[in-house]
């Protein structure tokens, strides 16, 4: 007779005839849902990759928009009066009175005229080198600040500097800063569709890789239902599972998408004076994505954990429920 | 929906008995399991299960039900990446149970049904006879009220099923109800037992 702690008693039937001393070192319970197997690495691997487009696109679309900020801020920062040469102009004097008409108006910070080394340097790319200036009809700039927060009624400029110093222009480059702000406002609007699409793919992509991994497991679901386990258990191990997976592959194209913005800012600051990095920068800014671009990577992580869960869980129920309906249909 | 398999069949299990269902393949005997074990739901009639009308039983109440009852399927159905004693354990982790609590029992059940070396490896390397003894081990691990068990015997040789037999006596002398559903005839004649006799829908008992 064996006694169990249970209160059972058994009686050896002869059954167990040899015992062999079991190891004391005891392995930790299996989890119920296996660990990976290849479809469920496919999971992972595909939630990793959606995860990471989705997060680029994210890092380029908040790029973009602090962009585009950036130079309606700039352009609008700045106006230009502009003084055509002509028969018996004293340029420098017009240049000087326009200049002092500019900084004596309410709203300008500061006006200052583009002397003649920079006018030449400003033509040299079409002009050619050793430019002589004075022989050739060349409009003068004056470049005039605006305060930002309280900028000057142009209307009003333009009518003192036209009436006041002949042949004189103001250029408030409003139709330049509105094509600007016009052409950044679609590249976010295209942005940002872009970026819902990406999402909208990784949502189903992520969804159907993991009823695709959930397939696999009807049998364990059928089971632990005929040993005794509530729904609620199931369901329960099963989000566990794949939380953990979906916040793994997800965790990886983040991961990834971050890297490689850190890459990409590093690098266009090592090369800041270059030509190339030049050129980025004037488009690009410094790369930089951001306190809100980081927020964004990691929000777009936790959702698509949670999603994969999400998805396990109503997999299991309508499994469960496909169970029971199946006990009318069947014999 | 097919044909009626059952019909005008009426009978009950009583606590502690011990009955053999046979009858020809095909006759219905899985079919009548799968009614007792609440796993399909009858087209018309009554079925009680522990004095409870099943067609009131909720999806709720379902598993504490299944736990009164323990059930040996003919395919096995063990978890291919659980060891043998896990598998065995099975029923007692899905009640949330800590291991510490069950290990023993678990252990000595496995010995008890000559499983005790093949405690830890997956079913995967199991043979047919061990397989069908960690599918017992599975349903008697609770002590079930009432035992069914699908061509129990099915996969072994005749004298590991005579092991098996007395499993399941040994069982119902602890108190537990105990159908087992075969058409091994060999296997009926060692217990003079009740035998419960499906043929072309019909039952018949013979006490």
């Amino acid at each position: 007779m064996t006694d169990t702690t249970s209160g059972a008693t058994f009686t050896e039937d002869g059954i167990a005839e040899s015992e062999v001393a079991l190891p004391r070192v005891r392995r930790r319970m299996a989890p119920i849902v296996p660990a990976q197997n290849v479809v469920g690495r496919a999971l992972v691997s595909v939630i990793a990759i959606m995860t990471f487009l989705s997060c680029l696109t994210l890092g380029v679309v908040s790029l973009v928009r602090d962009t585009a900020s950036v130079w309606e801020a700039q352009i609008s920062r700045e106006a230009t009066i502009q003084i055509r040469p002509e028969e018996g102009l004293d340029m420098e004097a017009a240049l000087e009175s326009a200049s002092l008409i500019a900084r004596g108006f309410p709203g300008i910070t500061g006006a200052r005229i583009v002397d003649r080394a920079a006018t030449t340097r400003l033509l040299e790319p079409w002009l050619g080198s050793g430019l002589n200036i004075d022989e050739l009809p060349v409009p003068r700039l004056i470049i005039v600040t605006i305060n930002e927060d309280y900028p000057p009624n142009f209307a009003k400029l333009r009518e003192a500097i036209v009436s006041q110093v002949p042949h004189a222009s103001l250029d408030d480059h409003r139709t330049w800063v509105d094509r600007l702000v016009t052409m950044a406002r679609t590249t976010v609007a295209i942005g940002i569709a872009a970026l819902v699409l990406m999402l909208a793919a990784t949502v189903l992509s992520v969804v159907f890789a993991t009823r695709g991994a959930m397939a696999g497991n009807g049998h364990i679901i059928e089971v632990l239902h005929f040993v005794g386990a509530e729904g609620r258990f199931i369901a329960r191990e099963f989000r566990r599972h794949f939380l953990a997976t979906g916040m793994k592959g997800a965790a990886a194209g983040g991961i990834g998408a971050v890297l490689v913005f850190l890459i990409v800012s590093f690098w266009s600051s090592r090369n800041l004076a270059t030509p190339e990095a030049d050129q980025a920068t004037a488009l690009f800014g410094n790369f930089a994505i951001g306190l809100s671009g980081y927020g964004g990577v990691a929000l777009i992580v936790v959702v698509i954990g949670m999603l994969t869960a999400a998805t396990s869980h109503l997999t299991v129920v309508a499994y469960l429920s496909d169970i029971e309906s199946r006990q009318s249909d069947a014999g | 929906m097919g044909a009626e398999v059952l019909r005008d069949v009426s009978f009950d299990i009583p606590a502690r008995s011990f009955q053999f269902l046979s009858g020809p393949s095909g006759a219905g005997k899985t079919s009548l399991l799968r009614l007792l074990f609440l796993s399909l739901k009858p087209t018309r009639g009554l079925i009680t299960v522990f004095g409870k009308d099943r067609s009131r039983i909720t999806r709720r109440e379902l598993p504490l039900i299944r736990r009164r009852i323990g059930v040996v399927f003919q395919d096995f159905r063990l978890l291919d990446h659980l060891t043998t004693y896990e598998n065995v354990a099975l029923p007692l982790r899905v009640r949330g149970r800590e291991e510490s609590s069950y290990r023993n029992d678990v252990e000595e059940l496995l010995k008890w049904v000559g499983l005790g070396e093949r405690m830890h490896v997956v079913p995967p390397v199991l043979s047919g006879g061990e397989k069908q003894r960690a599918a017992i081990a599975r349903a008697l691990i609770e002590q079930p009220e009432i035992l069914l068990a699908d061509e129990p015997t099915g996969n072994v040789d005749p004298p590991l099923a005579r092991r098996l037999l007395r499993l399941f006596i040994e069982m119902n002398r602890l108190g537990t109800a105990v159908v087992i559903a075969t058409h091994d005839l060999g296997l009926m004649e060692q217990v003079d037992a009740r035998r419960m006799i499906l043929s072309g829908g019909r039952l018949d008992i013979y006490d």
